[in-house]
């Protein structure tokens, strides 16, 4: 399976911070790649950075085999029909003075694959395919809820029949039983349209689930990548392993046990992982001195498993 | 406005929008003297009598019901010169404020949009412009060149513009940062559009707004300017002549300065009313 | 028999022709721990408002019964209520930026409760709240006393947030999605403070979410709520291995899990449905009769109470 976007040696500062480093990963044309992390560890800007809506200080971000680090505008553009993005927050992401019909029609009419008029019943089918009522078309977004806000959006992401649909964290700000079926619902299109994802999140059950491989975010460097089935059950890095721990379970035996344990006040994690130290040194119980001094390159674990970690090395 | 009239007609008002009721209706009767001038004025301006000069109103003892506000020195009918003042006020009001705001909004616009260098351009011109003695620029110009209505209007854009392009252009930087600007560029949508139809719609709210009190300022200053002798059109009275004329007959026919002056201060009221009341509507609820 | 913090019964919440809260019922003692769970329009919040009195003007509320640290809070006077609020019962929200005074430092906000609900003096009080700030987990805290809200981040303006409701030494705490907007290693440990802070002081503690899982291990019993009524009360272990009512087992259903196979979904639902008589449930429920259409009173089955036909 060929490649549909990479990222090769992607680092991104705005002024003095470094908010991605050497960043290099790959995804497979139809399959579902999360980035996971908490707030700060650079997963929303890499999202962006692979449609190239910012451009990478150093780096090259290949799309469909393309470099497209250097393109113009015009050209940018032009390939946008073929990587789309979805965006967190339903409220915020449609023009509160457009009618869901004409926010429908524009990526047709953008990139020239109808007129305003002839849109109409690829908007209709859009509607429905996201198991809308065609007839919400002619209301504005005030009119919707969250969940079906955000329905309308993944309608407006892939009207336009694109290849690589980049979601950044489409389900946080929505209920936990909308959640569900929007997850439902980009199932059903990546089956329907053979879609490739790259799915940003911070919820580890959801990508357990919906993704085939993830990569684990920290202060803008790749610290794990794999299969999230295995990983999450026996996290190689570290940061992965306390991510892992401190997702609660809807067990009141467990979650007491959990709630238990004392954990020792934690430092803040240092911005030390640029140019040298492991971005987690500051807090990694297992840390020692060449942690703080180095930044560890990502090594193998097994197959199509990496681990950005010391100790990896220091085992046998 | 904090507290609400109780009920009319069983609801509650508030107070914002009965005065900007208000405010509208002494803009549609200033709307209509200025349109109807030819209909509703008993005389022509220009109409001199000088057997009837300086009457008195009518309610005065010496006044006569033919000449309800009294006449100015020579004769003229002071009623229909307020009626037909109402055309040159409303006009220069209405056309510096739309220059101003066209201009304004645009380099505005421009400015929080693009950023950079724009930015950093219309600033600067921004700066300069507030920094700088206007009126008495102005007034130099216009003394220098002459009066007359496309000049007058020009220098009253010149003087307006900077309010529309300092609101225009602070909107404009915090859309910059949304979302749905963002998606709207991810979906593949060319700057043109993404002005046209996501940037202009946001931000036009405001533009009207700044262009009611903008008017209100416009007509105020025209009034000054012509009482200082710079008038807009020699045929048509403007109020502010009237006052300039007026001024010398405060003692013995205070009716030639008051009524212009009161026909200033209802347009003005009322246009600053009409801005509030469409800032109140506007605003919150939007976002 | 301990007394009750919090006593309520027949609370009904309306705004205009909604009912966003009926029927609603809850009554918690010391050292006792509630969770409350429901989706958002579940009415969770406005009963939570109610129960402080700090619900928006133009709601109508109505209880048979409330009392709050045994006022009648109906009867009570706002001079009453406000020394209520603080004192007997706290409240700390999902975004404290929203609830913290932007234009005054951290370490003043407290100080202010302190002088206000204790009467402590301006020195003994910013004392006393660089204290509260060291217990909560700011342990640099002479230094960042001085600082504003927006400075911190949003772990740490939570633990403000928290030590700001403890100055009045309350007897109730509401947290209301107090972990929601948190990342997942600080959820833990704010939760972990909170329920270390629940146990030293012997506190009432009710927690609203619509993150069952979080929960689990925080409270004692748990209060399901949909379309402004209570679906089911349990205590914690019944509900999540026994649950009863058909929304609470769909519910734990559809949660995503690290250790189990694929979660099924609950059904979309429906826009706006009417404020149609009966089961607000019945729409979406799997178990759906012909009785539905009557409202089901709740029922108690075992250790729980659960309002449905289908389990009678």
């Amino acid at each position: 399976m060929s490649a549909l976007i990479e990222a090769a040696g992607v680092s991104l500062r705005f002024g003095e911070t470094r908010v991605l480093s050497d960043i290099s990963l790959s995804v497979a044309r139809g399959e579902t790649f999360a980035l996971i992390g908490e707030s700060g560890s650079g997963k929303t800007t890499l999202g962006r950075v692979l449609l190239m809506l910012l451009a990478p200080s150093a780096g090259r971000v290949i799309f469909d085999g393309q470099d497209i680090t250097d393109f113009s505008r015009g050209k940018l553009r032009r390939q946008r029909r073929r990587m789309q993005m979805i965006f967190q927050d339903p409220y915020a992401s449609l023009n509160p003075r457009m009618t869901i019909g004409e926010a429908l029609a524009e990526p047709l009419v953008v990139h020239g694959l109808a007129s305003w008029r002839g849109a109409r019943e690829k908007v209709d089918a859009a509607l429905e395919l996201v198991g809308l009522d065609p007839a919400v078309a002619r209301r504005t977004p005030d009119a919707f809820s969250g969940g079906q806000r955000q329905r309308i959006a993944i309608a407006r992401a892939v009207i336009a029949g694109p290849e690589l649909v980049v979601a950044d964290e489409p389900l946080s700000a929505l209920d936990i039983t909308v959640q569900g079926q929007i997850l439902d619902l980009f199932e059903r299109l990546r089956a329907a349209m053979g879609l490739t994802y790259v799915f940003i999140s911070h919820d580890l059950p959801i990508v357990r689930h919906f993704a085939a491989r993830v990569a684990v975010m920290l202060h803008g460097r790749i610290v794990e990548i794999g299969d999230p089935g295995v990983m999450f059950a026996s996290p190689a890095h570290p940061y992965t392993r306390a991510l892992v721990e401190a997702v609660p379970v809807p067990d009141p035996e467990y979650e007491r046990h959990r709630m238990r344990q004392a954990r020792p006040p934690k430092a803040p994690i240092s911005r030390a992982g640029q140019g040298g130290a492991c971005p987690y040194v500051g807090r990694c119980r297992h840390a020692f001195s060449l942690c703080g001094e180095i930044m560890p390159p990502l090594r193998e674990v097994s197959a199509g498993w990496q681990s950005a970690c010391w100790l990896l090395d220091t085992s046998v | 406005m904090s507290f609400s009239l109780p009920r009319l007609l069983g609801h509650r008002v508030p107070v914002t929008s009965v005065l900007g009721a208000l405010g509208a209706l002494l803009l549609a009767i200033v709307l209509l003297f200025a349109v109807a001038a030819p209909v509703l004025a008993p005389y022509r301006p220009t109409e001199i009598d000088l057997r009837q000069r300086l009457l008195p109103p009518v309610w005065v003892f010496s006044g006569s019901p033919r000449h309800l506000l009294g006449t100015d020195n020579v004769g003229r009918d002071v009623l229909s010169r307020i009626i037909w003042g109402a055309r040159i006020s409303l006009s220069v009001g209405v056309a510096a404020s739309l220059l101003g705001a066209l201009a304004g909004s645009t380099l505005g616009l421009c400015a929080g949009f693009f950023g950079g260098l724009t930015d950093r351009a219309v600033s600067w011109l921004i700066d300069v412009q507030l920094a700088f003695p206007f009126t008495l620029f102005a007034i130099f110009l216009l003394a220098v060149f002459g009066g007359g209505f496309v000049p007058v209007v020009a220098v009253l854009a010149l003087a307006t513009w900077v309010n529309f392009a300092r609101v225009v252009r602070s909107q404009a930087l915090s859309l910059r940062a949304q979302d749905f600007l963002l998606a709207a560029r991810a979906v593949g949508v060319g700057t043109p559009r993404l002005l046209r139809r996501y940037m202009l719609p946001a931000v036009l709210p405001s533009i009207v707004v700044v262009a009611s009190f903008s008017a209100a300022q416009a007509i105020l200053t025209q009034a000054a300017l012509s009482f200082l002798g710079v008038g807009v059109d020699p045929t048509v009275p403007s109020w502010g002549a009237m006052l300039d004329l007026g001024r010398n007959y405060l003692q013995t026919a205070w009716w030639m300065a008051i009524f212009p002056g009161i026909a200033i201060a209802i347009t003005v009221l009322g246009a600053n009313l009409v801005g509030d009341w469409l800032g109140a509507k506007l605003d919150p609820r939007g976002k | 028999m301990t007394a009750k913090l919090l006593d309520i019964a027949g609370l009904s919440v309306r705004f205009g022709a909604t009912a966003a809260v009926s029927e609603f019922f809850l009554s918690v003692a010391r050292g006792e721990a509630v969770g409350i769970v429901g989706e958002s329009g579940s009415g969770k919040s406005a009963a939570m408002l109610a129960v402080l009195g700090l619900h928006p003007p133009g709601t109508a509320v109505s209880a048979e019964r409330h009392l709050l640290g045994g006022t009648d809070v109906r009867r009570a006077l706002p001079r009453q209520l406000r020394a209520l609020r603080g004192s007997v019962a706290a409240m700390i929200f999902q975004d404290p930026l929203a609830a913290l005074n932007p234009l005054l430092p951290v370490g003043v906000q407290i100080a202010e409760v302190l002088v206000r609900h204790k009467g402590l003096s301006k020195r003994d009080a910013t004392l006393a709240a660089r204290a509260l700030l060291f217990r909560v987990g700011i342990h640099d805290a002479g230094a960042r006393e001085t600082k504003y809200p927006h400075e911190f981040s949003g772990g740490m303006r939570q633990r403000v947030m928290i030590a700001a409701a403890l100055a009045g030494d309350p007897a109730l705490l509401i947290a209301d999605e107090p972990t929601t907007a948190l990342d997942v290693t600080v959820q833990a440990d704010i939760a972990r403070l909170i329920v270390q802070l629940q146990r030293e002081r012997q506190m009432g503690l009710i927690w609203v979410t619509h993150d069952l899982a979080l929960m689990a291990g925080i409270v004692d019993r748990v209060v399901v709520m949909y379309a402004g009524r209570i679906m089911e009360v349990a205590p914690v272990a019944a509900l999540y291995f026994a649950p009863r009512h058909p929304y609470t087992v769909a519910l734990l259903a559809s949660l995503p899990r690290l250790d189990r196979k694929r979660a099924s979904p609950l059904p979309a639902p429906q826009a706006q449905a009417a404020q149609a008589a009966g089961c607000p449930f019945a729409p979406r429920c799997g178990r759906r009769m012909a009785k539905c259409e009557d409202l089901p009173p709740l029922f108690e089955i075992g250790d729980s109470l659960a309002a449905c036909w289908a389990l009678t």
